[in-house]
């Protein structure tokens, strides 16, 4: 995780919330730095987290994670993370015809499917263990990320009925914290994505939009984030909070800084 | 140094990893995946396959794509397991010429090659690669243009322009060590015995059209599908996954698929704007890349972008590929008689750059590259525009300038598309 983030979220491993739906995502540039942050944080917070890993593989996760402070294979072995490698699993659904449904079942249908045994997998995974042996703070659901899931044959609206079944399953009933990752074209050019990504909005507590400079490549400052608070159960309630800063991205961590106050302009 | 620490660290911290991977049915002498291969001891191991290296920054095995100037600019070579996918130009004329040179330094290297493609005929292909420089005979015809060019070995101290020294280099010329990135004649044939001695596999997809295959219902088209089968079947069976404890491979399968795509292997997505499967090419580049990071092999795609007219496609393609160069050449269009570009063929974009197993990667500075293909070599060089030496500043002259320092501005690559112009 990222120390400094974490003062700009106000949040610590100790006292992380609850019941959230944060969004993560990005705009012409690459935001996979968050998903770490989230993943080593929620690691570190003692809680029981269920990656779905679609894009990367589990050694690219297990080496940033590494440099972050956190052993993933080590967390798999004593049962506190579940991870779902997508590209592996893919290969095994795709070739191989399987007995039982598995969570990527859809990769193997012809039309538009939905993401229901991936949701069973969800929902069992993170199911509170009855023998009450290692008990884990809170469960999370950690998916990365949303807009592959519409380049492999689904529908905005099913991707979104899987949020929200796993909104009442791991938010609402066990009062856990879902966090994902969708990309934005930006140009609205892609209305599926569009589609998925104003659903995702109206619906998240916490959203973290990573984009890139509007004036273009700099070596100093790699991009912005902006940082925005909702309340999605009252929407006229208070105003939302937000805040922008830009940051750049360093080998074992992110630096954060006000706007126009990169330390290679001072 | 920075791959020895690497290394050092890797070793110590994993203890306990290399204990619990004997669980997850990793055969003893190879690696589950070539992505970690940097941080184990066994890094030694995988760097002992022919014409591979470690990558300086975190130990990732890297292959050359056969210009050792585009080597340079995608950080060290392309890493193996991962996807090159270049957007065609619009007469497919450079980018073959690249698919060509992929293919041909997997012949000197004696890699495994597995050439895809709906239009040639892959021995074809196989036979059309370029002739190898040998170094002795290159250092020849380089003294010939040596007053054009700025040798990467020149020890002159510039006196009064000693600005320009520190401007990045870019390679032109052969490398000390052979072994990592070639040079090769565009001109010349490579040697039949060279390609005869090589392995290859090859699949002309209308050839595979005839025979039936069990008609599962799937969205992928037929092409695509009947594809991916070949690759896995041919990664499975020579052992480039490890899972296969008899086959002991240590050698790179190299995977080459021309023009996908386009309409000559099914698909429509070139063809139309709501095309019925257009989940299919994004399906199929999926499951490559699962079957690529499971084994070790690397992929050169080329595919002509400029025809999709779904421009949500082309990000989503984007998003699927690892690494993402566009070609664009001015052959056709009005750049060609233009005066500012006369020393170059085209212009080549670094669209993406993966950042693999790290957070931060290896992006140049340099945003605006040209290419051209000279008599024997193809060049990629920082572009720069000719200083205005007329003597009477014409309107349109100025009007030239002022598109080709729009071009120049914004320098959007991966980072950031810049939509303000800043006008200095």
């Amino acid at each position: 995780m990222f120390p400094e983030l974490n003062n700009l979220l106000n949040i610590t491993p100790d006292r992380a919330e609850q019941g959230k739906l944060t969004l993560l995502c990005d705009a012409k540039t690459d935001g996979s730095f968050l998903v770490h942050h989230f993943l080593s944080f929620y690691l570190k917070a003692n809680c029981k987290v269920c990656f779905v890993a679609l894009i990367q593989s589990f050694s690219h996760y297990n080496i940033v994670g590494q440099k972050l402070g956190v052993s993933l294979t080590a967390a798999r072995e004593c049962g506190q993370l579940v991870f779902l490698e997508g590209l592996k699993s893919s290969v095994d659904v795709f070739f191989r015809a399987q007995a039982e449904p598995h969570p990527l079942q859809f990769l193997r249908e012809a039309d538009a499917g939905n993401l229901q045994p991936l949701y069973e997998f969800v929902r069992e995974t993170l199911k509170p263990m009855d023998d009450g042996q290692a008990a884990w703070r809170c469960p999370v659901l950690l998916v990365d990320d949303l807009s592959v899931l519409l380049s492999l044959g689904l529908g905005a609206v099913a991707v979104l009925d899987f949020i929200h079944y796993c909104r009442v399953a791991v938010c609402w009933e066990r009062k856990g914290n879902i966090v994902a990752l969708a990309h934005d074209s930006g140009d609205g050019e892609d209305k599926e994505n569009d589609i998925l990504l104003n659903g995702l909005s109206h619906q998240s507590h916490l959203i973290l939009r990573a984009e890139g400079l509007a004036t273009g490549f700099c070596r100093d400052v790699h991009g912005q984030l902006r940082i925005l608070w909702r309340t999605p159960s009252q929407p006229t309630a208070q105003r939302d909070g937000s805040l922008t800063y830009q940051y750049k991205i360093q080998d074992k961590s992110v630096s954060f800084f006000a706007k126009g106050m990169s330390p290679a302009v001072l | 140094m920075a791959a020895v620490a690497t290394c050092g660290t890797g070793a110590g911290s994993t203890g306990s990893i290399v204990a619990t991977t004997s669980k997850n049915n990793v055969t003893s002498f190879q690696r589950k995946g070539p992505r970690a291969s940097g941080t184990d001891s066994g890094c030694s191991r995988l760097v002992s396959i022919a014409g591979t290296r470690p990558s300086v920054r975190n130990g990732q095995l890297l292959v050359s794509t056969g210009l050792p100037a585009l080597d340079q600019l995608l950080g060290g070579g392309l890493a193996v397991g991962t996807v090159l996918l270049i957007e065609e130009d619009k007469y497919n004329i450079y980018s073959s010429l690249l698919f060509k040179y992929f293919l041909a330094e997997g012949i000197i290297n004696g890699h495994t090659l597995l050439v895809a493609s709906a239009k040639e005929d892959p021995a074809d292909i196989l036979q059309e690669l370029p002739a190898p420089l040998l170094d002795d005979n290159y250092k020849k015809d380089l003294d010939e243009d040596i007053c054009n060019h700025q040798t990467p070995d020149s020890n002159i101290k510039m006196k009064i322009a000693w600005r320009y020294q520190l401007l990045p280099k870019m390679e032109s010329g052969p490398v000390s060590s052979s072994r990592f990135g070639h040079y090769y004649d565009a001109s010349k044939r490579m040697p039949r015995e060279l390609i005869e001695t090589s392995k290859w596999h090859g699949f002309f997809f209308p050839e595979k059209l005839s025979s039936t295959l069990n008609k599962e219902p799937c969205s992928l088209t037929h092409g695509y599908r009947r594809l991916l089968q070949f690759i896995q079947k041919v990664i499975y069976e020579e052992g480039f996954d490890g899972s296969n404890p008899q086959k002991k491979q240590k050698n790179i399968l190299r995977i080459g698929i021309q023009n996908l795509g386009s309409p000559l292997w099914g698909d429509d997505i070139c063809c139309t704007e709501n095309c019925d499967n257009s989940h299919s090419l994004t399906k199929f580049l999926y499951v490559l890349r699962g079957l690529l990071r499971t084994s070790l092999s690397a992929c050169i795609i080329t595919m002509p972008a400029h025809l999709i007219q779904n421009r949500a496609i082309i990000a989503r393609i984007t998003n699927l590929s690892d690494t993402v160069v566009g070609l664009e050449s001015f052959i056709g269009s009005e750049r060609e008689t233009n005066p500012l570009y006369k020393d170059y063929h085209g212009l080549i974009h670094i669209r993406q750059i993966p950042r693999l197993n790290n957070l931060i990667y290896d992006v140049s500075d340099v945003k605006d590259l040209a290419f051209k293909l000279k008599r024997k070599l193809f060049t990629i060089e920082r572009l720069h525009l000719p200083p205005d030496l007329s003597d009477t500043v014409s309107r349109s002259s100025k009007q030239d300038l002022a598109e080709s320092s729009k071009l120049l501005g914004p320098g959007c690559g991966m980072m950031a598309g810049g939509k303000q112009h800043l006008d200095f």
